[in-house]
């Protein structure tokens, strides 16, 4: 290999090549001919965030309807024709977007494109569709009505943000789930699906005119500006209480959170690392060896920090018999406490570094991979330079930055606290 | 090369939730070293990574009678040390940036890491290692005996869903050691003890039982190379491992398992055929049940899909899976959520129905080329991922196929006929073969 490929090699943010359409439409590219094969990820502001308040589920509805009909095809048809291809095509929601996901055969990609427009722009929302995926909303929600993970994440989202809309259940309530009409999907569709928060990454075979050409066919319809309710900023309530849902179960299952500190922050690359060492790497971490190695109290025991568009949350989970989860809950706020109180070792540090740098690389090797990651950077705000940058960042930080980092990102340690399950002395 | 669901494996750990070239699958080399350890490579120029995998071909399966869940109770120890790294290597695969797990199934174990090319002879030299030269302790056995429990109970015991499915497992398979769980039964992993897993090490963790998987940016010479300076040193056992396992005798009964829990609020219905798998089928059998299960369960346009979902509004979902990659006989799965409307019983009468149709009509061609088409489709995609490559050769190995079984794999599904389908249709889809699942809410006392 010559030595000016190895260079573009080694740079990622140089392999990337930022496309404008003709009508002035963004997307980021990384081209390879390596596999026939085509990766194309996009997201817009405003998913479940965007939901009536009384009737939640709404983004996650019209995420599941927009491949259920559209355009000449009704569902049966419309599945027909991905299908006939192999193309892949799907849409998500989450708490602050919507998302579309689009894999494809090299010698498909102009079908596959063709039918993520019809999708985006033409999209039905038949009856039909409409019942049935309201009902395989609802046998989900049924489904996971006892499961303690499930009761977990609602006791603790209800508890951590009250009257916001992150509180609500993105997949709705079985409650209210079938008062959602048409009417709140067209409402959605005509808010959301706008250029101006439009983020788009493609990666595989595939050059930037072609790509240029079928973003205008796409996405060129859209209007420039969303009309999206505000949605404001906030923290988690509650800190330093405990909320226990019984269930008949041997098992309880934990979930701690607190304030985080947020992508955007400048305090964020040295939180990672900190959070790394407390619980964010696999079995490394100073909850994996006090609660797991040294003890044998769960099998999974994590933390992460999680941003949100307008909240960032520190967050982690365990599962321990209900004799010992009271053990389990001390162990981990006292491992909070003392990382707060004495910052990571610079040993500690020095290895947190070189996980973070040294595995980076592995977020980036399957095309549905990069696209996802790049789609990601751009909804954070962040430039193509920042691939070459984030690791340099993250070498950078000094014990004395941690410590510091760490004392903002844990305080004192109170925790909001769920237990599902019927926990002994808790 | 799998068109439904994976199936859970039980993984040493959970997964954390965080934050000019050639794809994989060209050139893809099997070789072997003098003390019988397999090799093989898997390039991937893409991007400056390798995924390194050890598999041993002993699996749940495997587990002696009275001792289920030893083979993943030992996959676990396999983190605790040797006498070169007395506290495991852990520590140091992650300062290299490393990503590392293993898993368990019921015909193999693997380990594996994902690093920088540049990492790949340390890795070698670290699981190289360990193949022969674990040390355990009483110290570190006992609490990770725990640790397994609370995994257990975290699958299992906290999800009636998952108790069903091992109670029909346990049907479908009432001699076979494919009826035991994978991770074992409760009160069997409670007696295991350090003996006991030391026993199972040295009767399977030899080279002469192991396939070393490297899939990345590599050439093939420099990785054998490598691996001759590694795992060609350890001299292995005497006697090569050997798998006594009794076999399944022909199926002749249907039978029914209900479990009825008060936590369940969605019932949900599952039918499990017994059925050849990739490993003992006759040329081409299995080919056609991959075929079949996506002609009929596969996605939206199968035809469950349209006729249980869409048409007839019985069910809310409904899909079908072949776990074809498996050393003997295996699963063909159905599995269905009815409508609120929908008893069971109906919806299980509706999937006789359809099933007795495929045997009796023949098969529309578009579908099938559909069904086809789809599942060649999986193959190029399985290429944008050296991970899952890795995966597929190695199970595919550990379960006594061929390099060339897979990669000539697509031409052999192209090849499937109509009538090949309805054959396997109406030779295996017979109800004798199997065990459906009733998941139920408890009934109001």
């Amino acid at each position: 290999m010559s030595a000016i490929a190895e260079a573009a090699l080694s740079s990622r943010a140089g392999r990337v090549q930022r496309v404008f359409s003709p009508g002035g439409i963004e997307a980021w590219l990384v081209e390879d001919h390596a596999v026939p094969l085509v990766a194309l990820e996009f997201s817009i502001s405003g998913g479940a965030s965007q939901d009536v308040p009384t009737r939640p589920g709404i983004a996650t509805l019209l995420a599941g309807l927009l491949d259920e009909g559209a355009g000449p095809y009704d569902a049966e048809a419309f599945h027909r024709a991905l299908d006939d291809k192999a193309i892949h095509l799907s849409f998500s929601a989450d708490r602050d977007h919507f998302s579309g996901h689009m894999q494809t055969l090299e010698r498909n990609t102009d079908a596959a494109f063709d039918l993520l427009r019809v999708a985006l722009n033409e999209a039905r929302l038949d009856p039909e569709p409409m019942e049935r995926v309201r009902e395989q909303m609802a046998a989900a929600l049924k489904r996971d009505l006892n499961d303690p993970e499930a009761m977990g994440n609602r006791a603790f989202r209800a508890a951590a943000f009250p009257d916001h809309p992150y509180g609500r259940a993105v997949r709705g309530e079985l409650g209210t789930l079938p008062s959602i009409t048409r009417a709140d999907l067209d409402d959605l569709r005509t808010r959301a699906f706008a250029r101006a928060t439009l983020k788009i990454a493609a990666v595989g075979a595939l050059d930037a005119a072609t790509l240029a050409r079928h973003l205008d066919e796409v996405f060129g319809a859209w209007p420039e500006l969303p009309e999206l309710v505000t949605v404001p900023a906030t923290s988690i309530a509650n800190l330093g209480t405990r909320k226990i849902v019984d269930l008949d179960v041997p098992q309880t299952t934990i979930r701690f959170g607190r304030p985080g500190i947020h992508r955007r922050d400048p305090d964020f690359i040295p939180a990672m690392v900190v959070n790394y060492i407390l619980g964010g790497g696999g079995l490394t971490t100073r909850l994996f060896h006090e609660v797991r190695e040294k003890r044998g109290l769960a099998y999974s025991v994590y933390s992460q920090i999680q941003s949100f568009d307008r909240a960032a949350m520190l967050a982690g989970s365990t599962s321990t018999k209900n004799e010992r989860a009271a053990e389990s809950l001390a162990v981990i706020e006292s491992e909070i406490k003392l990382l707060a109180r004495e910052g990571p070792s610079e040993a500690e540090l020095e290895k947190a570094k070189r996980y973070l740098t040294g595995s980076y690389a592995l977020s980036f090797d399957t095309s549905t991979k990069i696209a996802a990651q790049l789609v990601h950077l751009r909804q954070e705000g962040f430039d193509i330079s920042y691939l070459d940058e984030r690791n340099k960042l993250v070498e950078a930080v000094t014990l004395a930055e941690a410590k510091r980092v760490g004392e903002r990102l844990f305080g004192d340690g109170a925790l909001l606290v769920t237990a599902v399950g019927r926990p002994g002395g808790m | 090369m799998q068109s439904g669901p994976s199936l859970p494996q039980d993984t040493l750990t959970p997964p954390v939730p965080s934050g000019g070239k050639q794809g994989a699958g060209s050139a893809i080399t099997h070789s072997r070293l003098e003390n019988g350890l397999q090799i093989v490579v898997i390039p991937d120029h893409r991007t400056p990574v390798v995924t390194h995998m050890v598999w041993y071909q002993n699996g749940s399966a495997d587990d002696p009678p009275g001792k289920s869940g030893i083979a993943h109770f030992l996959e676990h120890l396999m983190f605790k040390g040797t006498k070169a790294h007395p506290k495991g290597f852990s520590d140091l695969v992650a300062e290299l940036g490393g990503q590392e797990n293993a898993f368990t199934a019921y015909d193999y174990t693997a380990y594996f890491q994902r690093v920088a090319k540049e990492h790949l002879a340390t890795m070698m030299g670290f699981e190289a290692d360990r193949m022969m030269g674990l040390v355990l302790t009483d110290d570190v056995v006992a609490p990770e005996r725990d640790v397994v429990l609370e995994e257990r109970r975290m699958r299992t015991d906290t999800d009636p869903a998952q108790q069903l499915n091992e109670a029909v497992q346990a049907s479908l398979f009432p001699h076979h050691p494919y009826g035991t769980p994978v991770i074992g039964w409760g009160h069997e992993i409670e007696t295991l003890d350090r003996s006991d897993a030391l026993t199972y090490y040295e009767r399977f963790y030899t080279p002469a039982n192991a396939i070393l998987v490297v899939a990345g940016d590599v050439e093939t010479s420099e990785v054998e190379r490598l691996a001759r300076e590694t795992y060609g040193r350890i001299r292995g056992r005497e006697k090569p491992p050997r798998r006594f396992r009794p076999q399944e005798p022909e199926p002749r009964a249907h039978r029914l398992v209900t479990l009825a829990d008060p936590k369940v609020e969605q019932p949900a219905h599952e039918r499990v055929f017994m059925v050849p798998s990739y490993t003992t089928g006759a040329p081409g059998e299995a080919e056609a049940l991959e075929v079949l299960t996506h002609f009929l369960g596969g996605g939206h346009t199968s035809l469950f899909y349209r006729e249980l979902v869409i048409a007839r509004k019985l069910a809310v979902a409904v899909g079908a899976y072949y776990m074809g990659t498996s050393l003997d006989a295996t699963r063909l799965w159905i599995y269905a959520m009815p409508t609120p409307a929908t008893s069971l019983e109906a919806l299980d009468r509706a999937l006789d129905e359809v099933i007795a149709r495929v045997a009796d009509h023949p098969i529309d061609e578009a579908d099938l080329n559909r069904a086809r088409t789809r599942l060649v489709a999986d193959a190029i995609y399985a290429q944008d991922n050296q991970a899952s490559l890795a995966r597929w050769y190695g199970a595919s190995l550990a379960t006594g196929l061929t390099i060339d079984d897979i990669t000539r794999w697509p031409e052999r599904i192209e090849a499937v006929s109509a009538d090949d389908v309805q054959k396997a249709a109406r030779k295996w889809l017979d109800k004798r073969r199997a065990v459906t699942g009733f998941l139920l809410p408890e009934a109001a006392a």
